[in-house]
């Protein structure tokens, strides 16, 4: 099998489909670096000048893009922290022998298959409108005022729909984990004398550490580039308190038409992407190795 | 210190009565094998007396006190598990301190008693590995350390070897023999091995379809069996159970000769052809067919030079010939 023959006609027939991958993604990637060196806006076509680092230094020092910057990661942040736990402690739910365990597990997993403007859309309208919204209704039927989340809690709206949206997903890696859980181990242990929360804090949470792990990564990918959710409800604002940085190089290249600006965005998303990737890494990387 | 007695205990999985009611009483230091084909419900009862599933019925004792319905933690007894049950992400250090530990001793104590338990197996050199870096023989020590540690009045062992190659199975044996001689400790052992059965035991538990089918030493049920299941079980190779007319000879619905009871050659009263013969050096097993005798096993001592086809003349030794009745007991 292994013979260099073998081996060279194997590459030779997985090239087109690494090349055509590697196509894929550099040439989007070089036109974005090339257009963010342009002066290049859609209101004045075909008048395009190079103009070197100045779309990074106007974007960079914009007011919105420090606040951008930060809203991002308080994004994803916030997101993350809500999963992991909410899917640690829905999964230990739905571990639990119950009737009707099939039906609610597919239940509990559906607000996945729901995409991210509808389900932004029915959070705005139905939930969190002030006026006919379902906690508007709560909070007047306790004879309270109404919350008018979206405008006074932007950020933080977003963030538990976006949470909403991701939860099932921890919860359906985390579940798989616990279900491998060895039933034996929890015996031994409780023979040992370990009441329930040493078997978790012992047993349970470091067999679940590289699912955790697993979720942490592949949301924060996701999570970086929140986009539909924040455009249907609050469009980046009230000012710019809900605009993260995609929101933002949006706003840049399609609303006010600087398209090299936005590229120049882009890029740095792009780097601040990168660093976060190394950073969760070195952090938790080590977790993943067998 | 560790004496066991079940009276009338009882359990049932929903409709099936896995264990339709057993009296057992373990004595202090005794070394008590369950043994039986599987499905028997002798994992069931070891889980029963350890605590991991409750009882439907009787009440089980530990030194005279009423244990039924303490948790597993409470009953002072340690458990090693088939499949080791080694916590994968501590090292064998903590591994074996874990129910110190858990019982919030101080660490010096802790130290002293893991030091000693890996003292004892052989361990020394590996107390800073994890579980996932140790051979089968090593983690099944590790999992023994971690049962010594807790001084428990009584050890379970749920077929401990049944993962191992056979080897290992056999040092293994040994080494929990010598350890039980050691500690002195009642120990339940359950296997479905009737080898391991046989050569650990003090006391042997032969267990078929939950209800006990006979208790006694090892040689005790090898020389007289209870009744066809046991006579069947215990032995290896199988016990020879002939019915018919030769059997109503011996005033028997059917008779028992094990294979290293039949002498052969001479002018013995049966004669058959030899099928398949198994020269293992030591022993010969010969299959003979002995007409209305059926299929007879045959054990002959040392390198016997006979080949399928030979006919040949045995006879079974005087005074070795178990009897059995109708409903399968043993006749007197």
């Amino acid at each position: 099998m292994a013979t260099a023959h073998s081996r060279t006609a194997a590459r030779l027939m997985l090239s087109p489909a690494v090349i055509l991958l590697l196509l894929w993604m550099i040439v989007p990637l070089g036109m974005t670096l090339y257009f963010s060196f342009l002066r290049y806006n859609l209101l004045m076509p075909g008048m395009e000048t190079f103009v070197g680092f100045e779309n990074y230094y106007y974007f960079v020092n914009q007011p919105a893009f420090w606040s951008a910057l930060s809203n991002t990661l308080i994004l994803v942040l916030g997101v993350l922290c809500i999963t992991v736990v909410g899917g640690i402690l829905l999964a230990l739910l739905l571990d639990q022998p119950f009737w009707g365990q099939g039906i609610v597990r597919v239940l509990v997993i559906a607000p996945f298959f729901v995409m991210p403007t509808v389900s932004a859309l029915v959070w705005k309208n139905m939930f969190m409108n002030p006026v006919n919204g379902m906690f508007a209704h709560m909070a007047k039927s306790l004879g309270l005022q109404p919350f008018d989340f979206l405008s006074h809690a932007p950020l933080a709206s977003i963030i538990l729909i976006v949470a909403w949206q991701w939860l099932p997903f921890a919860t359906l890696i985390l579940l798989t984990a616990l279900q491998s859980l060895d039933r034996e181990q929890q015996e031994a242990a409780e023979m040992d004398g370990a009441g329930w929360l040493p078997r978790f804090v012992y047993l349970t949470v470091p067999h679940l550490t590289r699912s955790i792990t697993v979720v942490i990564l592949i949301q924060t990918i996701f999570l970086l580039s929140v986009f539909a959710e924040i455009l249907v409800t609050t469009n980046g604002g009230p000012g710019t308190a809900s605009t993260n940085l995609t929101y933002l190089v949006y706003a840049q290249s399609l609303l006010n038409y600087d398209v090299g600006g936005g590229s120049a965005g882009g890029i740095i998303a792009v780097i601040l992407a990168n660093i976060v990737a190394i950073f969760l890494m070195r952090m938790i990387g080590k977790n993943l190795e067998a | 210190m560790g004496k066991i007695t079940l009276n009338q205990v009882r359990k049932s999985f929903g409709e099936v009565d896995v264990i339709p009611g057993i009296d057992l009483t373990i004595n202090e230091g005794e070394f008590v094998v369950f043994v039986g084909p599987s499905g028997c419900g002798k994992s069931t009862l070891l889980r029963l007396i350890a605590g991991l599933e409750d009882t439907s019925g009787g009440i089980i004792q530990i030194d005279g006190m009423d244990a039924t319905d303490l948790p597993p933690a409470k009953r002072r007894l340690a458990m090693v598990f088939q499949s080791y049950a080694l916590y994968p992400h501590m090292s064998v250090r903590k591994n074996i301190a874990f129910p110190l530990k858990m019982a919030g001793m101080d660490a010096a104590e802790q130290d002293k008693r893991v030091n000693h338990a890996a003292k004892i197996l052989n361990l020394g050199a590996y107390l800073d590995r994890r579980p996932g870096q140790l051979s089968g023989g090593q983690r099944q020590r590790v999992a023994i350390g971690r049962a010594i540690v807790r001084e428990p009045a009584a050890f379970l062992f749920d077929e401990p070897l049944s993962n191992l190659d056979a080897a290992l199975r056999v040092s293994m044996r040994q080494e929990i023999s010598e350890l039980h001689q050691t500690l002195k400790t009642t120990m339940i052992y359950v296997t479905h091995d009737q080898v391991e059965a046989m050569t650990m035991a003090d006391k042997i538990v032969v267990l078929n379809a939950g209800r006990i089918e006979q208790v006694g030493s090892p040689m005790d049920l090898y020389r007289s069996p209870a009744n066809l299941f046991v006579a069947g079980f215990i032995g290896s190779p199988k016990m020879n159970l002939i019915d018919g007319a030769e059997a109503a000879k011996h005033d028997a619905t059917t008779i028992g000769i094990r294979p290293e009871h039949i002498t052969i050659g001479g002018d013995g009263p049966w004669e058959g052809v030899v099928g398949l013969s198994e020269h293992l050096g030591s022993d010969t097993f010969l299959k003979v067919n002995a007409g209305a005798l059926g299929t007879l096993t045959v054990r002959a001592s040392g390198e016997v030079m006979m080949h399928h086809g030979d006919t040949i003349r045995m006879a079974p030794q005087p005074g070795k010939i178990l009897r059995f009745g109708a409903d399968g007991n043993a006749l007197a």
